[in-house]
């Protein structure tokens, strides 16, 4: 296959009858990178992969590979390989006749298809189970077959939508490790779509968080854990703890924010002015039990090994969740606080379709973590 | 006495297999007592022993050709249908605007009835119908074309009414094949023509067997419409015709029931053949919703 040194997306939309699925999305991948596409259900990320594999058209926009044009090509023309997230695979043919079947299509000679096949199933381990239906195969067995098909045509870029979300917890954690190694050997380029940060941050070298169709931040996993651009972005990185709140007073990126009774002190996101409706956003391992904070009630512990999940609740009904190292029982008055580095201020866009009440997305935010 | 009941409840024997015994009376009354029945008369001709009924079926030339007849008739037209269905319901099984409207337009049929498509071939086809006289309109033909009372009014009725059937059945096959199957193809570098004939034919060949199987036996046992649109007592004197004609005119009840032992050999004979063919093929889960 041909390598590029670069595929350029160039505000590429889709739009389903009148709703916009994907709008303008602007994205350099350089040979060799590992991007992960990430965000909620229905944010855009599969809409993604689906135009950059050819399957859906587009509404605007062009896809370039180096100088060529390649929206323009039909998905067998492109040279992509994909996984797909039922895998996908051909019930009635064979392990071995899956991994070959793209082969023949590109009519590869047979002792060189031969060769590339045995290669492929070796490289995901598979050896013993080449001759079996899909459907003798378990579902991370499936998995892999679905990874060693599309890997033995050497795509030039390949194409991952949700791979692991049919998997239990601990073969998740295993094939993550595995995909990240094939990427690796093989000097692969890979689109990874996802709606989990964690398998996210853990694989990609770049990062593309989504919503409602639209890029909100696009960096680094280091960048994207320790800054956040927006609250949206913010909340999918794990700030469990987003509290509307207004700024009392601005001092260079420090601000104070004052709301249901609390006063914290935390970092500045963007431009702020004293008076602005503000979101304060804060990880529960960043909260934690000490003098002069704001007063909480517990309410809820979950032992997490280490230390314990809280969840309390202030005086004015507001929710917040924090670790502890000692475990508190439920009742207990306690005090909170926060160090003002780790509590970032985000302006509240008018435009913000979550204008819950402040217990209601808290828990939202809960909910999608 | 409760070990009995329990270890009898483990295989399947407990009072629930008391709801199973309308049905099988009904089947008992209603099938098996007049196949018996129907059998063991036809084993009791009125002369020539045991196979007395079989031999004069067999012997009798004009007799015997109407199995043929009738293969000739219900093999193409059946063979016909299930291959005129599979390319338009691979068009139509995704979803798209006025899928119902078209999906009842193709199955209206069904509703009519043998002889009201008869009636309408008739008009139609017939020597003085709209197609004769459009053609010799446009100067085609000279002289009509002769497509009714013959072999062609009936396979033509035998089309028409077996295609929505077999249509209706391949479609709901086709979607039960997960279509990631070929977008998959299509990532592979499969076109349009191996997506369909290395993905998607093979995990439809058993539907197709099957559907095959159902309107072959539809076709074989016409009546109407070999008598309304056909001509037969020529060449479309089909085996039901030779079975009506023994029972009800010559009244050889034994000949009449050997004659329609025969048709069902034949059609299991022909349906064993293709399921034959079918076990060769994988008939596993497509992976779809079906």
């Amino acid at each position: 296959m041909t390598k590029f040194e670069s595929l350029r997306l160039e505000g590429v939309t889709r739009r389903f009858s009148g709703h916009d699925a994907l709008t303008g999305l602007t994205l350099t991948i350089q040979r060799g990178e590992f991007i992960a596409l990430l965000g909620p259900s229905g944010c855009g990320k599969s809409t993604a992969l689906n135009c950059l594999a050819g399957l859906l058209p587009l509404t605007e926009g062009s896809i370039w590979q180096d100088q060529s044009r390649l929206d323009t090509l039909p998905p067998e023309r492109r040279g992509f390989g994909m996984v797909f997230q039922n895998y996908a695979l051909f019930p009635h043919m064979s392990v071995r006749k899956n991994v070959s079947f793209g082969l023949q299509m590109r009519r590869v000679p047979r002792a060189e298809a031969r060769r590339r096949t045995d290669e492929a199933i070796r490289l995901v381990h598979l050896e013993e189970h080449a001759a079996k239906l899909p459907g003798q195969l378990s579902g991370g067995q499936q998995q892999r077959v679905a990874i060693a098909r599309a890997i033995v045509l050497e795509p030039s870029l390949v194409l991952m939508d949700e791979p692991l979300s049919n998997l239990d917890a601990k073969l998740r954690l295993e094939m993550r490790t595995e995909i990240r190694r094939i990427h690796q050997t093989l000097g692969l380029t890979t689109v990874y779509v996802t709606h989990d940060q964690e398998e996210a941050l853990s694989m990609a070298d770049r990062l593309v968080v989504l919503r409602d169709g639209r890029v909100q931040q696009v960096g680094t996993p280091e960048e994207l854990h320790t800054r956040p651009a927006n609250r949206h972005v913010a909340d999918f990185m794990g700030y469990r703890n987003l509290l509307p709140m207004r700024v009392a007073s601005i001092d260079g990126r420090v601000a104070t924010v004052d709301g249901n009774g609390m006063v914290l002190r935390g970092t500045a996101v963007g431009d702020l002015s004293a008076g602005d409706e503000v979101v304060a956003g804060v990880r529960p391992e960043d909260l934690r039990a000490g003098e002069g904070g704001v007063p909480v009630t517990v309410e809820v512990v979950e032992y997490q090994g280490r230390e314990v999940a809280v969840e309390a609740r202030t005086d004015e009904g507001v929710i917040l969740h924090l670790r502890a190292a000692e475990r508190p029982a439920p009742g207990d008055k306690i005090s909170v606080v926060a160090d003002p580095e780790r509590v970032l201020v985000f302006p509240a866009e008018a435009s913000a379709s979550a204008g819950a009440p402040v217990g209601a997305s808290t828990e939202a935010s809960a909910g999608a973590s | 006495m409760t070990a009995l009941r329990h270890r009898l409840a483990e295989r399947g024997v407990d009072r629930q297999l008391l709801l199973l015994v309308p049905a099988s009376l009904c089947v008992l009354i209603l099938f098996v007592y007049p196949f018996a029945y129907g059998l063991g008369l036809s084993f009791q001709p009125a002369q020539g022993g045991v196979f007395g009924a079989y031999r004069t079926f067999f012997e009798d030339a004009y007799q015997r050709d109407t199995m043929w007849t009738t293969l000739k008739l219900s093999l193409p037209a059946a063979l016909l249908n299930v291959a005129a269905s599979v390319p338009i319901a691979y068009r139509m099984r995704g979803r798209f605007r006025g899928k119902r409207l078209l999906t009842t337009l193709l199955v209206i049929p069904i509703t009519l009835g043998t002889v009201l498509t008869a009636e309408g071939l008739l008009n139609f086809l017939g020597p003085t119908g709209w197609f004769n006289r459009t053609l010799m309109s446009i100067g085609i033909t000279d002289a009509p074309l002769r497509l009714t009372n013959n072999y062609w009014g009936v396979f033509f009725s035998l089309v028409i009414t077996g295609f929505p059937f077999a249509f209706l059945l391949i479609l709901s096959y086709l979607s039960g094949i997960d279509p990631t199957l070929e977008r998959a193809a299509a990532t592979l570098g499969a076109g349009w023509w191996p997506r369909f004939h290395r993905v998607t034919l093979p995990l439809l060949a058993p539907g197709l067997a099957t559907t095959f199987c159902l309107t072959f036996v539809l076709a074989f046992s016409v009546f109407p419409s070999a008598i309304l649109v056909g001509d037969p007592a020529g060449s479309t004197r089909v085996i039901s015709i030779a079975a009506y004609h023994a029972a009800y005119e010559a009244f050889d009840y034994p000949l009449a029931s050997a004659i329609a032992v025969v048709m069902g050999v034949v059609e299991l004979l022909v349906v064993a053949a293709v399921l034959g063919v079918r076990s060769v093929f994988y008939t596993g889960s497509t992976g779809g919703k079906g």
